[in-house]
């Protein structure tokens, strides 16, 4: 089974972690501003990244705390992990070549 | 004898299982048996593998089930033919390969019965139409309920689909078991079965033979099947696309229909259009061949499995989606392990069944459970897509549908209510009960 390295708790099996899709999806500033299109957008719409995709995690059967991740949607691989707030971290390219031959690493790349 | 090099019977292709083996056959002057070789002959080539021209006037985009469809009813419907299907791949090798084969049309709301009934109609006289087996056997589905709230759901399903004319019972427990003497209905499971929703005219179909079928008539008809083509860009002029770009060249056209199920996002990103799909791996399995023991379709969505017995006799097996977005094309054992623990529950004389084979697709969801049928800001391209884990049974529906709908530039009436601007307007079509345990 896929080991998911929450922040906090260290490497943990993936059956413990649940799925919360797209990361660093803001809720609108001025809502009473937005019109139907742009509520449609927030509501319903989220990126479908076939590659690297910032998302949201949350170890639901540990710490119960949310944390975003950086995953290749292609190979399922964690390349990143990371805590609330802070940024989308850059990839130096070298996690994207280990990711494909290191099959035991998940999650443990940051 | 067959010609066609897998089934060799030419000892200098063979592979021995061992070279004991081997160097024992050669001593023995016989030649080491092929695996296959006893399989009758391979059929003649069903289609060309034509190169693509440089124009089109409609390019289809998927080789698998639907964009087959679609161009089948282009041809055949509205008369148009000079049409190309560009596959990434290998003609249905996606979704179609890999869902199953579960057909029916229990839909809870007036649009969903309308076009998923369209679709069983279809499916009734396809074999006649496509002039090709697709073993179509309707043999049932029942939808079983294990709660109270399930067991209110499920009657109510059941009058919305008589009021639409779909064929629908509600069954109890000793009636179940009648229809499918292996459901386990005693009382002390985990999740007791308190009855079922039944459509006796659901059924299973061959879906490679289904996909055979619409590529021979799409081939006659003089459209092209251009495999192993992928889509790298597309040529706009404001609010048209006049051009494809492909690994195989640019090709110009006149309509271009989006039919790429979990790609689709793929190929609209690469149109600056934003479609609320998420893709997500689908797992389904088989199990080792087996005598005759299961006569309908079973599906649970609170123990979450279904499973239908194949021609062969493998049991079928699917369960739902893996939780993350996934282009992977598999997903992970543990879902696999969760569904068996259903199915032997349901079924205890499954347990001493060996799984045989798992494998993935990739599922488009959608927000509300329901398809996206229709067109595009841009004037001429149109998008089929959304189906989620339940496009199969909506082949030939669709086919003609968006057929009917990139030959007229309008929405035929069984695809509007499933527009794109539905998630502006708020007019959901909500299928979450009724797409049952996938999504």
């Amino acid at each position: 089974m896929q080991m998911i390295r929450c922040p906090w708790c260290g490497p943990r099996e993936e059956v413990e972690f649940h799925y919360g899709g797209q990361a660093h999806v803001p809720y609108p500033a001025e809502p009473a501003a937005l019109s139907d299109e742009e509520w449609a957008h927030y509501v319903f719409f989220r990126d479908n990244t076939r590659g690297v995709f910032a998302e949201r995690w949350s170890h639901s059967a540990g710490c119960r705390k949310w944390f975003n991740a950086l995953r290749d949607t292609v190979s399922y691989r964690f390349l990143a992990v990371y805590r609330p707030g802070d940024p989308r971290p850059v990839l130096d390219g070298s996690d994207q070549t280990q990711h494909q031959t290191h099959h035991q690493k998940a999650g443990a790349s940051s | 004898m067959t010609t066609v090099d897998a089934f060799s019977t030419d000892p200098a292709d063979a592979v021995p299982h061992t070279p004991a083996a081997a160097a024992g056959d050669r001593l023995n002057g016989t030649p080491p048996r092929t695996p296959g070789a006893e399989l009758p002959e391979h059929p003649e080539f069903l289609w060309d593998n034509p190169e693509p021209k440089k124009s089109y006037d409609v390019v289809v985009i998927g080789g698998g089930g639907h964009g087959l469809a679609t161009a089948h009813y282009l041809a055949k419907n509205h008369g148009i033919t000079n049409v190309a299907v560009l596959e990434k791949g290998w003609l249905a090798g996606g979704n179609t390969a890999r869902n199953t084969t579960l057909i029916r049309s229990n839909y809870l709301w007036d649009e969903s019965a309308a076009i998923y009934e369209h679709s069983l109609k279809l499916w009734e006289g396809l074999e006649d139409d496509l002039g090709y087996p697709i073993l179509f056997s309707q043999r049932g589905v029942l939808n079983l309920a294990h709660t109270l709230q399930d067991v209110r759901d499920s009657v109510r399903r059941v009058e919305a689909n008589v009021l639409n004319g779909v064929d629908a019972e509600w069954l109890e427990p000793d009636e179940v078991r009648k229809v499918c003497p292996i459901v386990n209905t005693s009382t002390d499971i985990r999740y007791p079965v308190l009855g079922a929703t039944y459509q006796p005219r659901a059924g299973i179909a061959k879906h490679d033979y289904v996909a055979w079928g619409f590529a021979r008539r799409v081939n006659e008809a003089g459209i092209d099947i251009i495999q192993d083509c992928e889509v790298t860009g597309f040529v706009r002029d404001g609010n048209r696309v006049t051009g494809v770009r492909t690994t195989r060249g640019d090709i110009a056209c006149g309509k271009v229909a989006l039919a790429a199920a979990g790609s689709t996002s793929v190929l609209t990103d690469m149109l600056g259009l934003r479609v609320p799909i998420q893709s997500h791996p689908l797992q389904a399995l088989v199990s080792e061949l087996l005598e005759p023991v299961h006569p309908t379709i079973v599906m649970s969505n609170a123990v979450h499995v279904y499973v239908s017995q194949a021609h062969k006799g493998e049991l079928v097996m699917g369960a739902g989606v893996d939780s993350y977005n996934g282009y992977g094309q598999r997903g992970a054992f543990h879902i696999i392990e969760r569904q068996m623990a259903a199915a032997v529950e349901l079924f205890p004389v499954f347990a001493r069944a060996h799984l045989l084979r798992t494998w993935g697709g990739i599922v488009d969801t959608t927000p509300d459970a329901s398809p996206i049928v229709g067109r595009t800001p841009y004037d001429n391209v149109f998008l089929n897509c959304g189906w989620g884990t339940g496009g199969f049974k909506a082949t030939p529906g669709v086919g003609w549908v968006f057929a009917d709908t990139v030959a007229n530039d309008t929405p035929h009436p069984y695809a509007a209510p499933f527009s794109l601007d539905r998630f502006v307007t708020g007019r959901l079509v909500d299928e979450h009960g009724a797409a049952a345990v996938a999504h």
